[in-house]
């Protein structure tokens, strides 16, 4: 793997948005921000790569993101991801794939169209989602694989999806509020490819997870300073202190 | 209105009474209070107190409450009584409500929620239907908007006897327009195309440029306009070219008088007749009057969605003038709140911000991100106390807006 070096020994990581004008329903801007910040913090070079859906997927990123998407715009971006297949050629060489909800689902082997319909996806991760009787909307509270060493994860779910592992992949984290995958854990995770239901955006409430993505991507980070973590710890203070007392 | 049936007469007293009731208890502006109970008395109130009237619906995301507004100064011009729904109270029990209240009112300017848009028609057979814009908005409890653009158009494709005036600038609605038998369209402008990059009828991406957009792949395209807002004039249908002048601040509001100029003009109000009321339309429901408070010039704007913001940064007085940001995540606000990070701060640079409400953390995340300094302020009257004499625009949500107007005195 080519990987480019600076002088100083440090690494650039290149972040790749896929298909922002389909899969981008609900603040999932948020995710490469918070990415890009906290690379930035630790004098990570970073480049932002915005690919839309008449756009071949580069092949050489380093962490991709897929959002959040209507029934219909999911459908699209499947299609258009398969004909592509540049994120599945990238996820295969080893790059961080991280995906919210619509996008989560279309990495798995198939979801659940407008009216139910089973529909194929890019099986890249080990699931397969269908549609559920009603949607889980709501604030969602997640305890993480202890391997992963990522805190309890907040966050805000809006789907009508179930989604089952198979055999080649983990549960990301077991739900404590919420429906996430629908049988009492949520998201998922093999490798370096990782799913979640959740909104908020995720990385922003969860910036551990966050971190957890840079790692994958370039190795051990250094910690931050704490005044750049406050309003993140914050943040996530209140969010679970008012789903633990409301939920 | 005495040809009303008994049974539609009572649920319209019974209607009236509680709506004083809830006024003079200062639990509400009685805007729905009246319609609920007049419509459980009687189901078909709505149908039966929009029968032979002329109805105008306004619906879309953002920019009802004022275009209702503007729409009812335009018909002002006629010298008759406009009913109007002009609180906002824009579903079913609303409509009711604000119908009941001007039994005799020969038109009626009615803003209806997105959702029940297809059952309003149904009930009140509009003359006029009004389609503003179509994007995000409180999604966890709101209908998708593509399926949303698609419910329209069917109700649409059917509504019989009915001109539509739609925004030919946002793709959502000309598409959901583009079966209706009588369309007028105009140049209303879309700042906001975060929801509008791909065809809604076959999915490809959209092409944009100076004369417009149109789909890549398949023939659906931007259609030809009749009324243009260009820059601070409108282009009637006529092509006679007026300075709007309006006394509301911003684009969004210029894009919103064209709108209600193209529905006077359908009612025989010319342009030059229409202006002199829309500029008297000075504040809507709270929004754009300054209050002075604790030798502050404090100014509302409510913004309910990233398009509702960027609006609003379009009317900010210039930095180094402060601004308070407030939102909130009750359920009439969309308790996600994710879409703040829809929005690009970076405009605010370089002015004292502050922020409020129930879900400034949130807020102070957000800006973190984008590099915006900021203050944390509790409510209204600290974040006054902690800028200069002078102005302070406060843009909110929507259940912080009402917080604020609250603290503030309700104003109008």
């Amino acid at each position: 793997m080519t990987e480019p070096i600076r002088a100083d020994g440090g690494r650039r990581v290149r972040l790749v948005w896929v298909y922002p004008d389909l899969l981008s329903t609900y603040g999932d801007r948020g995710n490469l921000l918070v990415l890009a910040r906290r690379a930035s913090l630790r004098e990570i070079p970073v480049e932002t790569v915005e690919v839309n859906a008449d756009q071949p997927v580069p092949e050489d990123g380093d962490i991709y993101l897929l959002g959040g998407g209507e029934d219909l715009p999911q459908i699209l971006a499947a299609k258009r991801l398969r004909t592509d297949g540049g994120l599945a050629r990238a996820a295969e060489r080893g790059a961080v794939v991280f995906a919210v909800c619509a996008g989560y689902q279309l990495l798995g082997h198939e979801f659940g169209g407008v009216d139910g319909e089973r529909l194929a996806g890019l099986s890249i991760l080990d699931v397969t989602s269908g549609r559920g009787d009603r949607r889980g909307v709501g604030e969602i509270v997640a305890d993480v694989d202890p391997t992963l060493g990522v805190p309890r994860l907040t966050g805000f779910e809006n789907h009508q999806g179930i989604t089952k592992i198979g055999q080649g992949a983990r549960p990301l984290a077991r739900v404590t509020l919420g429906v996430g995958n629908g049988d009492g854990t949520e998201g998922a995770f093999a490798g370096k490819v990782l799913g979640t239901y959740l909104h908020g955006p995720a990385l922003a409430r969860n910036p551990g997870l966050a971190d957890l993505l840079l790692s994958w991507a370039v190795g051990p980070l250094k910690p931050l300073p704490t005044a750049s973590e406050e309003w993140a710890r914050q943040l996530r203070a209140e969010r679970l202190a008012a789903t633990t007392t409301t939920g | 209105m005495s040809k009303l049936p008994l049974r539609a007469r009572l649920a319209t007293s019974i209607s009236g009474a509680a709506g004083r009731v809830s006024r003079l208890t200062g639990r509400g502006d009685g805007s729905v209070i009246g319609g609920v109970l007049g419509l459980r008395v009687e189901p078909d109130l709505l149908r039966l107190l929009a029968e032979d009237r002329q109805v105008v619906l306004v619906t879309g995301t953002n920019g009802k409450t004022t275009t209702t507004r503007l729409v009812s100064a335009a018909l002002g011009a006629l010298g008759q009584e406009v009913a109007s729904n002009a609180f906002g109270a824009n579903m079913e029990a609303g409509l009711a409500s604000a119908l009941g209240r001007s039994q005799d009112a020969p038109y009626a300017a009615l803003e209806v929620d997105e959702r029940y848009l297809p059952a309003v028609i149904e009930a009140t057979k509009p003359r006029i239907v009004v389609l503003l814009n179509l994007s995000r908005d409180q999604m966890d409890r709101a209908a998708e908007i593509w399926m949303t653009a698609r419910r329209w158009r069917k109700a649409l494709a059917e509504a019989e006897g009915c001109q539509v005036v739609a925004n030919a600038d946002d793709p959502l609605v000309a598409w959901a327009a583009a079966l209706a038998p009588r369309v007028t369209w105009v140049a209303a402008g879309q700042r906001w195309q975060e929801d509008s990059w791909c065809c809604p009828d076959c999915g490809s991406h959209l092409r944009r440029d100076e004369l417009g957009w149109r789909c890549g792949e398949c023939r659906f395209a931007r259609p030809p306009t009749r009324w243009v807002l260009s820059d601070q004039s409108v282009i009637d249908d006529v092509g006679q070219v007026s300075e709007l002048d309006l006394a509301l601040p911003g684009r969004a509001n210029r894009s919103n008088a064209v709108v209600a100029l193209a529905v006077g003009a359908f009612f025989g109000v010319p342009v030059d007749q229409a202006l002199p009321h829309l500029r008297r339309v000075t504040s809507v429901a709270g929004r754009y009057t300054q209050v002075e408070r604790r030798g502050r010039k404090i100014r509302l704007l409510l913004a309910k969605n990233p398009a509702g913001w960027l609006e609003a940064f379009d009317v900010l007085a210039p930095a180094p003038a402060p601004v308070l940001l407030a939102v909130n995540a009750q359920v009439p606000d969309g308790k996600d709140t994710s879409w703040l990070w829809d929005v690009d701060y970076r405009v605010l640079r370089g002015r004292p911000v502050l922020v409020a409400g129930e879900r400034r953390l949130d807020l102070a995340v957000r800006l973190e991100t984008d590099n915006v300094d900021f203050e944390l302020a509790d409510g209204i009257d600290d974040a006054a106390d902690r800028v200069p004499e002078g102005e302070l625009d406060v843009i909110a949500n929507y259940t912080a807006f009402q917080q604020i107007r609250a603290v503030l005195g309700r104003t109008e």
